[in-house]
């Protein structure tokens, strides 16, 4: 089975080092008050992580920019989502 | 770019472009702004191409649109776990020009019609991010974009932003999408060389296949695989309401890859090079989802007003005539000089309501309600026809009559006898 980081290999980015287009506003509201964490299993592009203490982090880089963290996270609105800047982020080679 | 314009399209796809070309064809000033590298730099899509709803835009599309394949074959699947069943309509009358529909690579097929656009006499710059609407009081009046004095005036916003369309939410036009209205969906594409193509799928020339599956490859999830075939690719992808995969745990990528496990998928994927992944979402919602679309200077369309026909797998049409459809609501309010209004703007949502788009949405708006409460469509049906089909093909002595009975005493265990009159009468209400 391909593992998500080997399809994401295949894609075309231009990685904004200066900002990173998706943040979560709170770590507590994950940490404390969000059961399942849907993020960490939902992102087709897997950019969602919880460490031991049950914290998610974000890391943007693979982002296919599709907005399933940010509908999926509705209940707690916890993930701050912008597209990225002009010409920045995931590049389709096809589509 | 202070300059004043026309009008003001927000997005690159086929309901931005579609729109942008109709308005800069009729000598409006247009202005049009993409946040990717190139317009079809961000867009993703299956992709099947509908000529109808192009040609009505552009009739002589197909003398130079970069085209796939014409689509001569379409296979409908009922997978479960070993095995399909399923119906196949192969006509030669889909070989006979001009084509009804062709399978295209998005990146592309966009990249061409941004061609026309801007020949069309429509300012198209790209790389440029909107970030706002700039609003004097309701009324929408220009754009924010990320480049510096990035604003930008006109008499009309055409949002074609896509499914998430940030701009309408921040303006508090809509509410969030909920994750039972959209599905996501992710895709690959495989390339493989261009007779293996012609040789498993019995085409030859441009001819395409497509092939529609449902059953145990969402693992009880409503929704549906694909599998169309391009000149020198294959794309093969599944999607399934978010709401579902928040339910399931099931990652997206991992049930793409178990789909491409599948005994009967596994072979035509063969050899073949993976060069893309891409992921989606999909406004599946129907009628019933569909938000405000028009208000005090802006209009929206495509996705972003959640145009797409779940059933029929029809999207990019729909964008195709909704983006049409704004521009001409907008010509011709300007040629009788009336302000863009709401008043005036609310002929848009009349002239579609007159329109297949919808006419089809509302035929169908009950369907993703019925989906989503009766999961045996999902789950129990493609395993009880599946095994029904190899208890009758299946040579083994036992005569047919006895067959009949051990499937019918199946399906009723299974659903009751009750509930499959049920079942049946809850796909004709929702279908019919």
């Amino acid at each position: 089975m391909m593992r998500v980081e080997e399809k994401l290999f295949q894609n075309r980015y231009r990685v904004d080092g200066a900002r990173a287009h998706i943040e979560i506003v709170d770590g507590d509201v994950c940490a404390v008050h969000c059961q399942d964490k849907p993020c960490t299993f939902c992102c087709p592009a897997g950019c969602y992580a919880m460490d031991n203490g049950g914290r998610v982090t974000v890391i943007t880089d693979g982002c296919l920019e599709c907005g399933t963290c940010r509908v999926i996270c509705g209940e707690h609105r916890n993930v701050r989502w912008e597209y990225p800047r002009g010409g920045y982020g995931i590049l389709f080679k096809f589509g | 770019m202070s300059e004043h314009f026309d009008a003001i399209v927000v997005g690159a796809g086929p309901a931005g472009n579609s729109a942008a070309y109709t308005l800069a064809k009729a000598g409006l000033k247009v202005l049009q702004i993409e946040r990717g590298e190139y317009s079809g730099s961000k867009n993703v899509q299956g992709a099947i191409l509908y000529s109808d709803a192009l040609e009505k835009i552009m009739p002589d599309f197909r003398d130079d649109a970069p085209l796939e394949r014409h689509v001569v074959e379409q296979r409908m699947w009922i997978l479960d776990d070993e095995s399909y069943i399923g119906g196949t309509y192969r006509s030669a009358n889909f070989s006979k020009p001009p084509y009804n529909r062709y399978t295209i690579i998005r990146s592309q097929f966009d990249r061409w019609f941004s061609k026309k656009v801007r020949d069309a006499g429509a300012l198209v710059v790209c790389e440029t991010t909107v970030l706002d609407l700039h609003m004097d009081g309701r009324r929408v009046v220009g754009v924010r974009t990320d480049r510096d004095n990035g604003s930008v005036y006109a008499d009309v916003v055409i949002l074609a932003d896509g499914v998430n369309s940030l701009l309408a939410r921040k303006a508090g036009f809509h509410g969030e999408l909920k994750p039972k209205d959209v599905a996501l969906a992710v895709k690959e594409i495989h390339f493989l060389p261009e007779q293996t193509i012609e040789e498993r799928f019995s085409v030859k020339g441009t001819e395409g296949v497509v092939i529609e599956m449902a059953g145990r490859i969402t693992q009880g999830m409503v929704g549906t695989g694909f599998l169309y075939t391009n000149k020198e690719s294959v794309t093969i992808g599944i999607g399934c309401l978010l709401s579902d995969f928040k339910k399931s745990g099931i990652a997206p990528y991992a049930l793409l890859e178990q789909m491409k496990a599948h005994p009967a998928i596994r072979p035509l994927l063969d050899g073949g090079e993976m060069k893309e992944y891409t992921a989606h979402l999909i406004p599946e919602g129907g009628y019933n989802a569909i938000p405000a679309i028009y208000g005090d200077g802006w209009l929206m369309v495509g996705d972003a007003g959640m145009f797409v026909n779940a059933v029929h797998r029809e999207g990019s049409n729909l964008a195709m005539t909704t983006g049409r459809i704004a521009a001409e609501t907008i010509i011709d309010l300007k040629a009788r000089g009336k302000p863009m209004t709401a008043r005036h703007l609310a002929a848009y949502r009349k002239a579609l309501d007159g329109t297949f788009v919808m006419k089809d949405m509302k035929k169908y708006r009950d369907v993703p309600a019925v989906m989503d409460k009766n999961r045996q469509f999902f789950t129990d049906y493609p395993h009880l026809v599946s095994q029904a089909a190899r208890t009758i093909l299946t040579v083994d002595g036992v005569d047919k009559k006895t067959k009949e009975r051990a499937i019918r005493k199946e399906f009723a265990r299974t659903r009751s006898t009750l509930g499959l009159f049920a079942d049946a009468f809850k796909l004709w209400r929702a279908f019919e």
